[in-house]
């Protein structure tokens, strides 16, 4: 009982912080805070009994805190005081209030929060301990009875890495200080 | 050269003391993925900032003759080929893709689960130097906006 | 129930972000909350109450433990869908750069109107 007060706590939290970094005017600001609604999720996934995720969201949110911080810092860094037509601003509105009335009807038929349906996970825990042998069920499901998919998701990060470099790479005459020359450079 | 130097000698002697805490850190998140919490993908994202540390301490210039760009993409592929072989070691031998052909072993020993060892180092390999390589190129971009802002213009 | 209802306002939040506001780092970070939602969502959908961790210790007997035991297929997509989000994070953050390079500016009406 006492966690489902918690996670009410942290998510009214995460809802605090993200209605901050909306609106804030400063851009460095709402982007230390969304670094603390990131802070507050992997502490959420600490009491939802997932300490894996809780690592891996720790460790990842510092890594994009600092390359949001690359971005923002020393170029204008005050948020645009022109807002969008007044038109646009007010269909968002509506457009996700609508959302929010159907998703109210659509949790209806999930399952209740706390009883999850386990039909293909039963199998994986029944048998991991025997099949693959490691005790960390996680990696179990990650690396041997899902590895086709950790493989498609290895080459969907190679593939957005390749896209940013295909973006940042420099032509022409600035092409001596592309970082694949830097050995020869110095 | 100056101006690439880094930050004050406060910082670089913690980065100094930090870093190979940090990395022995990161090699036992990925080496004991199995028995305890981690992995490779919160490993490899590790290894990657402490890279990334000793950039933002002591300046671009001086990572890059330890570690450039260009080893970084060969590490890249290396772990993505690792982790191609098992799969087709896997088919060979037993008849599937990413088949787990080596001995289960006993459980809680690291040398238990089989290829999950193996295939959770190829992972480290591939995030950890896929993210340092991407911040190595975010970081040359932002010298060069700062410092000549004007040559964009055509 | 209030839960992923309190979990939806955050991606309505998200989703607020990217569509009426006009800088684009805060299309970004809308983005990355859209994200932080469907995350907490997934883990939200297999959590069981009074469980524990899907991680077998030594002193912990196993049918109990398969009884217990949250569902750990959610874990593992969510596990590589926060590392993708980081590589895509990093590939929006490459264009944004590459447009402020460009135009000088980083609102998305001032960049429609220059060449659009």
């Amino acid at each position: 009982m006492e966690t489902i007060i918690i996670l009410h706590i942290i998510l009214v939290f995460m809802i605090i912080g993200s209605l901050i970094t909306v609106e804030i005017r400063n851009m460095l600001s709402a982007v230390i805070s969304v670094g603390a609604v990131g802070f507050a999720l992997s502490l959420a996934f600490l009491f939802l009994d997932a300490p894996d995720i809780a690592i891996t969201q720790v460790i990842v949110e510092i890594l994009s805190l600092v390359i949001l911080i690359r971005a923002t810092i020393k170029v204008d860094n005050v948020a645009i005081e022109k807002r969008e037509h007044i038109l646009s601003d007010r269909t968002a509105l509506i457009f996700v209030g609508m959302i929010l009335v159907f998703a109210w009807f659509a949790f209806q038929s999930l399952p209740t929060f706390g009883e999850p349906s386990m039909r293909v996970s039963q199998y994986y825990l029944m048998n991991g301990l025997r099949e693959v042998g490691a005790t960390n069920f996680v990696t179990s499901v990650i690396l041997d009875y899902r590895a086709y998919d950790t493989l498609g998701e290895a080459m969907v990060l190679f593939t957005s890495i390749s896209g940013a470099f295909v973006i940042l790479r420099r032509w022409k005459k600035e092409q001596d200080k592309d970082f694949l020359r830097i050995d020869r450079e110095h | 050269m100056d101006k690439h130097t880094g930050m004050t000698p406060i910082v670089k002697m913690i980065t100094e003391v930090l870093c190979g805490l940090m990395l022995v850190f990161g090699a036992f998140i990925v080496l004991y993925g199995h028995i305890t919490p981690g992995g490779g993908f919160p490993g490899g994202v590790m290894i990657a900032l402490v890279y990334i540390l000793i950039t933002l301490a002591y300046g671009r210039v001086i990572v890059e003759r330890k570690v450039s760009g260009i080893i970084a993409s060969v590490v890249d592929d290396i772990g993505a080929l690792i982790f191609w072989s098992v799969g087709m070691i896997g088919l060979f031998v037993g008849g599937s893709y990413l088949f787990n052909f080596l001995g289960k072993g006993s459980p809680f020993h690291i040398l238990s689960a089989g290829t999950i060892i193996i295939n959770n180092i190829a992972i480290t390999l591939k995030v950890g130097m896929c993210l340092y390589a991407i911040f190595l190129a975010l970081a040359i971009l932002q010298r060069v906006v700062i410092d000549e802002p004007k040559e964009e213009e055509e | 129930m209030t839960l992923y209802f309190l979990d939806f306002v955050l991606f309505a939040i998200g989703i607020y972000a990217l569509v009426a506001k006009r800088h684009i780092v805060k299309k970004i970070l809308g983005v990355a909350i859209m994200e932080y939602s469907v995350n907490l969502f997934l883990i939200l959908i297999g959590f069981k109450k009074a469980g524990v961790a899907p991680i077998l210790t030594k002193d912990m007997d196993l049918v109990t433990f398969i009884k217990t035991a949250v569902d750990p297929l959610p874990q593992a997509l969510v596990l590589t869908s926060i590392v993708i989000g980081l590589g895509t994070l990093a590939l929006m953050v490459s264009i944004a750069i590459r447009l402020y390079e460009r135009y000088g500016t980083f609102d998305m009406h001032e960049i429609n109107r220059l060449r659009g």
